[in-house]
């Protein structure tokens, strides 16, 4: 198969970055998205130009790394799979791929394809966790049951990879639905409920200092996410946001 | 070490009161239709004893101050909420494919809004302000109750081509804006279930044709007739 | 050759870790204030021991090549974590999760260590709970649990075939409250390229800022090298593209051994490579090996009618099916260890066997499990008298709740649909039990300079149990390193804080610039991943499944000769002071080069097959592995000398087997 690739460019923060066309051949249509750029990549280096520069390390759809956006949507035409698990057989020979970074200000352009996406790092230090010590002193694991409907809920909305496709894909660049998977996971098991009010208060409070938008429900993270996390999460944390601020002091 | 900003500021608390006043603007154009059905059927006395009740009845025109403040507060919010969401990302993508994720009016509220607001204030020019501040003739009912005449107002006012097709397109907007908020401003308080917000979903759906329609058949009716 | 010594604490067996805890002197808070440690690495190892070091007190600096902590390399495990929590009780105990471990590894691990594993891998599953991992869980609301390879009982706990996410994720959250408090700063994007080595202790490291290029100074009272495992070497793995060697090769030159760096897993259940510009493999969990049964045909027209596409699997009746494993191992069945899965494969294969086009795979099927569930589900539905319709349908909806992501998985890379054809699967690359030496403190032969989870050789002998390495990882870094680390540390409550401006540090610098300027100034034209692919193929033929003297002495020159061309021809663009991925891979080949040379001088050394490492010299007629435990029950430590990979000297910890009889393994 053969491409014509429209790839963002953009050296460093600074740098205005503009759109390069490239071709490829010798694609094959098991080649994994992230296979066809290496070859793009190593035809680069042949002809002395710098190669694109993207993230990506588990190849396999759980590490979260990888993140480009594909012909106008995150993860590009696929459902439920990230860069790396989109084939090229998704695509037909002779295709135009545009390729452009996850945008938002609050995903800074490092360079080419890579942005930063530390501010989910600091959404769940906000309060993405239990307080709990290390200790070999705690309950026994079975000493608290859990019904096998909320546990299997907490684990569906702990399935977030924090890839961001969310927000790249929100019109408003919202970080709602990464940010209530969380709240979500822990408001849902009784381990986490005990500090859910503070959490809550505090990573919202984190996601909106982040300069993530709001959200206008458009449901569009849901369609893009490539763990397909609901946008019930999202309900929930509204809901649980708004109890907490009607009871606190 | 509580951080809650309570229910203003927050990014949450925002949209918290989009949706309670968008539902509020809601009930309002159910009662707001009601009334102008007798249009419809061409009874002035109905009609002008609904606009004189609306002006007049206390516990109304308490409820009337609420409204305008809904209408400020929505209006206000909502174009504080999309500049926010315009600056979340500064720079934009070269190709975004919007539809291939979610449907046009979620996409479009700030400019459906944004035309609602100016037919709004059209609106309000001509039949509130009039109402209340301009001249309006007067009129006797059978009992000789003495009535402003807003419906002949009203009919003047449609029976011009353009003014009853600006409402018509502005009643598309409001169905479209409608077509999204409804369920939206449910999702936004968080009363999500499955078992009924599929409900929910189809009555906004219901609810963004229907009352937009009627709304919009009066002028049509009128100036067909 | 010298004797090594593992530190291993006095009395019986059960009682070691105990009193050796009971024994450990402690620092007080106020001090632990003033001591730095750095932990290089936030997988389940890193993350756990930098979130418990810094909830005791310790100032801790953490580091990761990835973007954020969560992203780890652990991520990807699926399958689930091994306790011995007997909650199924079907017999499990310390005991037995002790005795299938050491078995499992061919007895070419430590007693103690691995005792003190099983120990604490109760612990484990409570720390986890505490933290809101979310566990599979049963109708009652209790912990599920399911059975993996080598092992008898059901001890292990899953999370769907996320369990490795589930798991970093509980320990990411550890971390991260930690770095909101302050008490950890967190190094994301930061490669560590040098250990920096004070008066024989490590007191340090260089860095490289991936973001800006700029390479940094990092000064501590110890250093935790938690940085995986270095499965890469063969180029294509399941590993994560980034997985590499170069913090532990950096301690190895440095004075840390390294111990039976040959022996490495080859994974059974993984998707078999389909083209030249694959970079990586893919795993399907070891967990369905549980319900599915693996075959090639039994008649080489058969097999050879499939490869050209003239027939499909579902063409050949049962008695045409030759289910190697239950045939050959009627006790395991299916569910034989790693290693021997793996070379059944690989033999069946080379016997002209294999089902796809390259003729390396085999089957794995699911329709007698679809079957069998199916059955049961509408026996328990009250359905009389179902239609085989509608019990493939009840028994593809029980296999899609089982192992649901893992089809969808294999569907997404594959395109073929598991539920209505067999799986295809080959063994691959998968965990290295070998790794940096540490004795039963987990510290390597540089005092201050810690090993913890996959980075280190200690638990899991010649082969690695399913779910155990989680198990090990976790249990290394919140319940041993901090106890054992704050005894090193006892020591240094005078030092004060380490000056990064000694020769030392100066020197590690240079020598990291040096090496990054050299390869930004080749004059080359082939890119890194040329090299990479050829050494991976190398390490593949001639120290994969089945080794040899002679492929081996091949392997070693053919090492030597590539790495004396990668230096020459290699090619890497861009600039040091940037974001440069290529200069990133550069230096990781490099050190897989010298690796992967060492690793085969340790594999033609042990003359004897065991576990994953399997001479072809030592077989039985059967074509069992033979192993030689006069002779060669030890460690094998190797210590760099002569500034060359191949001129290391080996060191021997013999192993001392107090509580188990050696016995040939046997799943037959
Ligand atoms: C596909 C797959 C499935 C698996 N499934 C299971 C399973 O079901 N059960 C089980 O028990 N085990 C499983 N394993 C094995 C297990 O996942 C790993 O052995 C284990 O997670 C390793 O953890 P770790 O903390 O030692 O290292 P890793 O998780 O690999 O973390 C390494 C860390 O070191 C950092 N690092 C590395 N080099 C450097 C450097 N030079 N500078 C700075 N940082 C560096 C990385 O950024 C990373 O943070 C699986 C492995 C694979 C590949
Ligand atoms: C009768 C008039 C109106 C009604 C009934 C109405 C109703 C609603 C409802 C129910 C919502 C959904 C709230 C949510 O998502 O939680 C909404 C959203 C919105 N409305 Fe209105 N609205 C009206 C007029 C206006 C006006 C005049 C504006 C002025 C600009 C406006 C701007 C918006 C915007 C921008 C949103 C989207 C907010 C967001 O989610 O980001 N609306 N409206
Ligand atoms: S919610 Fe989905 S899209 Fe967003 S970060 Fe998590 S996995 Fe990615
Ligand atoms: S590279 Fe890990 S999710 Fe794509």
């Amino acid at each position: 198969m053969k491409f014509t690739l429209n790839v963002w460019r953009q050296n460093g923060p600074q740098d205005k970055g503009r759109m390069e066309t490239y071709q490829v051949d010798q694609v094959s249509d098991d080649m994994s998205f992230l296979e066809m750029i290496d070859v793009l990549n190593e035809q680069l280096i042949h002809q002395n130009i710098d190669p694109v520069v993207f993230d990506h390390d588990c190849r396999e759809g759980i590490c979260g790394m990888c993140s480009m956006f594909i012909n106008g949507e995150a993860h590009g035409p696929g459902r439920g799979v990230t860069t790396c698990q989109l084939h090229m057989r998704e695509f037909s020979d002779g295709d135009t791929i545009t390729i452009e970074p996850f945008r938002a200000k609050a995903f800074p352009i490092i360079k080419d394809l890579m942005v930063d996406r530390s501010a989910f790092d600091r959404i769940i230090q906000a309060g993405g966790f239990v307080s709990v010590n290390t200790s070999g002193n705690l309950p026994d694991a079975n000493a608290t049951r859990i019904e096998k409907s909320h546990a299997d809920a907490a684990f569906d909305a702990a399935t977030c990879i924090g890839c961001g496709a969310c927000v790249a894909t929100c019109k408003n660049a919202s970080a709602m639905l990464f940010t209530s998977a969380k709240v979500s996971q822990f408001a849902l098991l009784p381990q986490g409920q005990v500090e859910a009010s503070e959490r809550v208060l505090h990573m919202v409070n984190q996601m909106d200092l982040e300069g993530f938008g709001n959200c206008t429900n458009t449901g569009a993270c849901e369609v893009e996410c490539p763990k397909g996390i609901s946008i019930e999460n999202i309900a929930r944390m509204n809901r649980e946001y708004l109890s907490v601020s009607l009871t606190t002091k | 070490m509580s951080t809650s900003r309570g229910l203003f500021g927050t990014s949450l608390a925002r949209k918290y009161w989009m949706a309670l006043t968008g539902l509020f603007l809601c009930s309002f154009l159910v009662v707001h239709l009601l009334g102008n059905l007798p249009l419809l059927t061409g009874n002035q006395e109905a009609f002008n004893a609904y606009a004189h009740f609306m002006t007049t009845f206390p516990l109304i025109k308490a409820v009337s101050y609420l409204l305008y403040a809904s209408i400020l507060l929505h209006s206000i919010d909502g174009l504080v909420l999309a500049r926010q969401n315009m600056a979340a990302r500064p720079a934009g993508y070269v190709k975004y494919n919007g539809a291939a994720n979610a449907n046009w009016s979620s996409r479009n509220m700030a400019l459906l809004g944004t035309i609602t607001l100016l037919f709004l204030i059209i609106h309000l020019k001509s039949f509130w302000f009039e109402m209340h501040f301009g001249f309006v003739p007067n009129w006797t009912d059978a009992e000789g109750n003495l009535y402003k005449d807003l419906y002949t107002i009203t009919v003047a006012a449609f029976q011009q081509t353009w003014y009853a097709l600006f409402y018509v397109v502005a009643m598309l907007g409001l169905g479209l804006h409608l077509w999204h908020g409804f369920a939206s401003a449910f999702q936004t308080m968080g009363w999500s279930h499955p078992r009924y917000t599929p409900m929910i979903k189809a009555l906004g759906y219901g609810f963004a044709i229907m009352v937009p329609l009627l709304f919009a058949s009066i002028p049509l009716y009128i100036l067909l007739t | 050759m010298s004797s090594l010594n593992a530190h291993i604490p006095e009395g019986p067996l059960a009682d070691k870790w105990t009193h050796h805890k009971a024994k450990i002197p402690l620092v007080s808070p106020a001090n632990k204030r003033r001591l730095d440690v750095i932990v290089v690495g936030t997988g389940l190892a890193g993350s756990a021991a930098a979130a418990s070091l810094a909830e005791l007190g310790y100032n801790v600096k953490a580091f990761c090549f990835q973007d954020s902590p969560r992203r780890a390399h652990s991520i990807a495990a699926q399958g689930g974590i091994n306790a011995a929590k007997n909650y199924q009780n079907d017999g499990d105990s310390t005991f037995r999760l002790f005795y299938d471990t050491i078995k499992g590894g061919d007895y070419r691990s430590r007693e103690a260590n691995v005792h003190r594993l099983a120990e604490v891998s109760a612990s484990i599953i409570d720390q986890c709970v505490a933290q809101g991992v979310p566990f599979a869980r049963d109708y009652g609301g209790l912990l599920d649990n399911r059975s993996f390879g080598g092992v008898q009982v059901s001890r292990t706990f899953y999370a769907k075939g996320q369990t490795g996410q589930q798991l970093l994720l509980g320990a990411y959250s550890a971390l991260s409250r930690q770095v909101a408090k302050g008490r950890v700063q967190m190094f994301a994007r930061h490669e560590m390229v040098e250990l920096v080595v004070v008066d024989g202790k490590a007191r340090g490291i260089i860095a490289r800022d991936l973001v800006s290029g700029e390479l940094e100074r990092h000064s501590a009272h110890a250093v935790l090298l938690c940085t995986g495992g270095y499965g890469n070497v063969f180029y294509l793995s399941t590993n994560a593209m980034g997985s590499n060697v170069t913090a532990a090769w950096k301690a190895h030159r440095k004075g840390a051994y390294m111990a039976n760096p040959c022996f490495t897993q080859i994974h059974p259940t993984c998707i078999p490579v389909s083209g030249h510009f694959q970079s990586k493999l893919t795993l399907m969990s070891e967990s369905l090996r549980n319900d599915g049964r693996i075959w090639v045909p039994k008649k080489k027209e058969d097999a050879e009618a499939i490869r050209s596409g003239k027939k499909k699997p579902t063409d050949l009746n049962e008695e045409d099916r030759d289910y190697y494993l239950e045939r050959r191992y009627p006790a395991f069945g299916n569910l034989v260890p790693r290693d021997v899965a793996s070379r059944a494969a690989k033999e069946r294969c080379d016997a002209g066997f294999g089902i796809n086009k390259t003729g390396e795979a085999v089957y794995l099927d699911f329709a007698s499990a679809i079957e069998r569930y199916g059955k049961e589900d509408a026996h328990v539905q009250g359905i009389h008298h179902p239609t085989p319709e509608k019990i493939r349908a009840l028994g593809e909806a029980i296999v899609e709740s089982k192992y649901g992501n893992l089809f969808q998985m294999y569907e997404k890379i594959t395109a073929q649909n598991p539920y209505k054809t067999p799986m295809m699967i080959y063994p691959a690359v998968h965990y290295t039990m070998g790794g940096i030496w540490v004795d039963y403190n987990l510290m390597t032969t540089v005092p201050g300079l810690f090993a913890l989870g996959e980075a280190n050789f200690s638990d899991h002998g010649a082969n690695r149990l399913g779910a155990s390495a989680l198990m090990q990882g976790l249990a290394d870094g919140y319940f041993v390193a901090p106890y054992t680390v704050g005894t090193y540390l006892a020591d240094d409550i005078q030092t004060g804080k380490i000056s990064t401006d000694s020769p030392e540090f100066a020197e590690a610098e240079k020598t990291a610039r040096d090496r990054m300027e050299g390869f930004l100034n080749s004059n080359g034209n082939t890119p890194v991943e040329v090299f990479h692919r050829e050494l991976g193929k190398i390490m593949w033929d001639q120290c994969g499944m089945a080794r040899s003297e002679t492929g081996l002495k091949k392997a070693i020159t053919d090492i030597r000769a590539l790495r004396e061309r990668f230096y020459k021809e290699v090619k890497v663009p861009g600039k040091m002071h940037e974001m440069n991925p290529e200069l990133d891979k550069a230096g990781r080949v490099a050190d897989f080069m010298e690796l992967g040379e060492l690793m085969c001088l340790d594999a033609l050394s042990r003359e004897e097959s065991c576990g994953g490492h399997f001479r072809e010299e030592h077989q039985s007629e059967e074509g069992e592995a033979v192993r030689r435990d006069d002779d060669f029950a030890y460690v094998a430590a190797w210590e760099f000398a002569d500034h060359d990979p191949g001129k290391a000297k080996l060191h021997k910890e013999d192993l001392v087997f107090e509580n188990v009889k050696l016995i040939t393994r046997s799943y037959k």
